[in-house]
């Protein structure tokens, strides 16, 4: 998809925004929990990985493409598992 | 078929957005991360069918290499204790910047093909055209017919070619830098500096990766690319080094936070919405949670960025005078059930002596004796922001008895008994007190000013940050020498039998 120069400007400036609004309020118990979500948030990253190894052309491309998705599915796969652990303990009494 | 690609992306990047807004409340933040897995797992199904991913071996790359990461990443987050959950974010937030370098490095190396083949192209073109013409001149001609040459910046584009570069440069200073983070947290690493001279040395490794950076954009040889590329990670981990163990939560939401940035960066490289958006939320979001953490420990980022906090401590002269007060763990379970009431200060000392469990029980055994127990948590307390909370809710301490710095310190004046476990800057009085203390300025939970502090210590030294804390020599405290669990246990059997 193209996404011409000022367009995206615009894109990186909402989605700061959003980021900072999303945020802004969160007590301080869920700190380290929020850390790990948003850190689970940018294993979006395997998805340009596996666009980037989808796209190589030559040998040292497949590579590097092969260690981003790699990298990218850790990041992704890790960062969800600890979240969701993290999340666990602050289920209530009668959920249990 | 594109079509469907990019409406998921879009799906993804909503999922995203209200995932974290779910996140930030204790009611709704299971829910939230939920959402954003669904995001995640919707948007690299439809990648398959993204139209730049082509060729049979690609694929089957992918899959192998998803395979194998999920798979590892996936046992290890499961296996680790709780305890030590900051160092793995660490660690996969390191991945994730590495990925994006990685993204960048091909495209860079797609731009290198590419521009070097539209000028041969070209030349080939000058030559058959103009048979008299030398080769040389052609050459210079096709260059200059081609903008900058067939460099990096002029096949990628301006824009793409700054932001690819930038992801790049971004994504290798979070990877070797969340690395060395999860080192130090992991307890692999000690040392505070590689050479002497540190400072300096960052800055010249930072100058020439920047220098390099620029390069790299108006290069048409790999060799710039390599450089630029190594130097990004030597600077990482030449900027992560130095900082000491205590800093590291601030660092990794740092590193958290520019990493977003560097796959939103590399999202606009690769025309993708939904890292774009992602990205930069979590860039965002991770800036502004790495200002409450460092708020927290009321200290600056370029305080903790640039100043070790270990060499502070080191210079500081012996320790305050006047002896420790032993206590035996009988009468600290007398202390205590003969206690209106009774605060407990945990640390990271006792999760990581696994005393939670047994706290609790004696915490129980109090209650059931008529005394009123409350658990104060310092707002780092633990080795992040909330990570103290995540401990004491998986030993079942319901959170109404959990109360925040904020609402406890008025309440330790009408307090018999604190118990201080495992915890120890954050309740250093020098930091109220004395200018000269590291750690000056920091607000701490006032544990000095109830009647009894217990301390329960593993030994005599100084805490996590190598700062003497003067508490363990005031007149109204005791100190119970063992390591926690054991301690916690001996509590637990000698209340009993009251």
């Amino acid at each position: 998809m193209e996404i011409e120069g000022f367009i995206a400007l615009y894109i990186f400036m909402l989605a700061g925004f959003t980021g900072f609004e999303v945020i802004s309020r969160v007590p301080v118990i869920l700190h380290t929990p929020l850390m790990s979500g948003s850190n689970f948030v940018h294993g979006i990253v395997i998805v340009g990985a596996m666009v980037a190894l989808g796209s190589a052309q030559t040998t040292v491309e497949q590579i590097i493409g092969f260690i981003a998705v790699l990298l990218g599915a850790g990041n992704a796969v890790g960062g969800y598992v600890v979240t969701e652990r993290m999340l666990e303990m602050f289920k209530s009494k009668d959920e249990k | 078929m594109d079509t469907i690609v990019q409406l998921s992306y879009f799906l993804a990047a909503v999922l995203f957005i209200l995932g974290l807004k779910a996140m930030s409340s204790p009611k709704t933040a299971r829910k939230g991360v939920i959402w954003a897995g669904v995001g995640m797992v919707l948007a690299t199904l439809v990648t398959f069918f993204h139209e730049s991913v082509t060729g049979v071996a690609n694929y089957i790359l992918i899959i192998i290499a998803i395979a194998a990461a999920g798979a590892g990443a996936w046992y290890s987050a499961k296996k680790v204790p709780m305890t030590g959950m900051p160092q793995m974010v660490a660690l996969y937030n390191g991945m994730g910047g590495g990925a994006a370098a990685a993204i960048a490095a091909v495209e860079i190396s797609h731009a290198l093909h590419s521009g070097g083949g539209a000028i041969k192209a070209k030349v080939e073109q000058l030559l058959a055209n103009n048979p008299d013409m030398s080769e040389k001149a052609a050459v210079a001609a096709a260059k200059a017919d081609i903008e900058v040459g067939g460099t990096v910046g002029s096949y990628l584009g301006t824009d793409v070619g700054i932001l690819a570069v930038l992801g790049a440069l971004i994504g290798t200073v979070a990877f070797t830098g969340s690395l060395v983070a999860w080192a130090k947290l992991d307890g692999r690493m000690q040392r505070n500096s590689l050479m002497p001279m540190q400072q300096y040395a960052n800055v010249l490794v930072f100058a020439l990766a920047i220098i390099f950076g620029i390069l790299t954009f108006f290069t048409t040889s790999p060799v710039v690319v390599v450089l630029f590329f190594a130097l990004g990670l030597l600077f990482g981990l030449f900027m992560a080094v130095p900082i000491g163990g205590a800093d590291m939560p601030v660092v990794i939401s740092l590193f958290n936070a520019l990493t977003g940035l560097a796959v939103g960066f590399e999202g606009y490289a690769l025309g993708n919405p939904a890292m774009i958006i992602a990205g930069t939320v979590v860039g965002s979001a991770g800036t502004l949670l790495t200002q409450l953490m460092a708020k927290a420990m009321n200290r600056s980022l370029a305080n903790v960025l640039f100043a070790g906090f270990g060499q502070g401590a080191a210079e500081q002269e012996a320790g305050p005078g006047g002896e420790m007060k032993e206590i035996q763990p009988e009468d600290a379970a007398i202390m205590c059930t003969y206690a209106s009431q009774v605060i407990i200060v945990p640390g990271y000392g006792m999760a990581v002596a696994q005393a939670q469990h047994k706290m609790w029980e004696f915490v129980q055994i109090l209650q059931d004796k008529g005394v009123t127990v409350k658990f104060a948590i310092h707002p780092v307390a633990g080795r992040m922001p909330g990570h103290m909370n995540v401990l004491l809710a998986e030993a079942g301490v319901p959170y109404d008895m959990i109360f925040d710095m904020e609402d406890i310190n008025a309440e330790f004046e009408q307090t018999d008994v604190t118990i201080v476990i495992g915890a120890n800057d954050v309740v250093n009085p020098a930091a109220r007190t004395d200018e000269s203390s590291p750690i000056y300025g920091m607000p701490i939970l006032d544990v000095d000013k109830s009647e009894n502090v217990i301390v329960v210590k593993r030994g005599r030294g100084a805490g996590f940050s190598g700062v003497e804390n003067k508490l363990f020599f005031a007149d109204n405290a005791r100190l119970l020498f063992g390591d926690g669990q054991k301690v916690a246990t001996s509590l637990v059997s000698n209340a009993k039998e009251l």
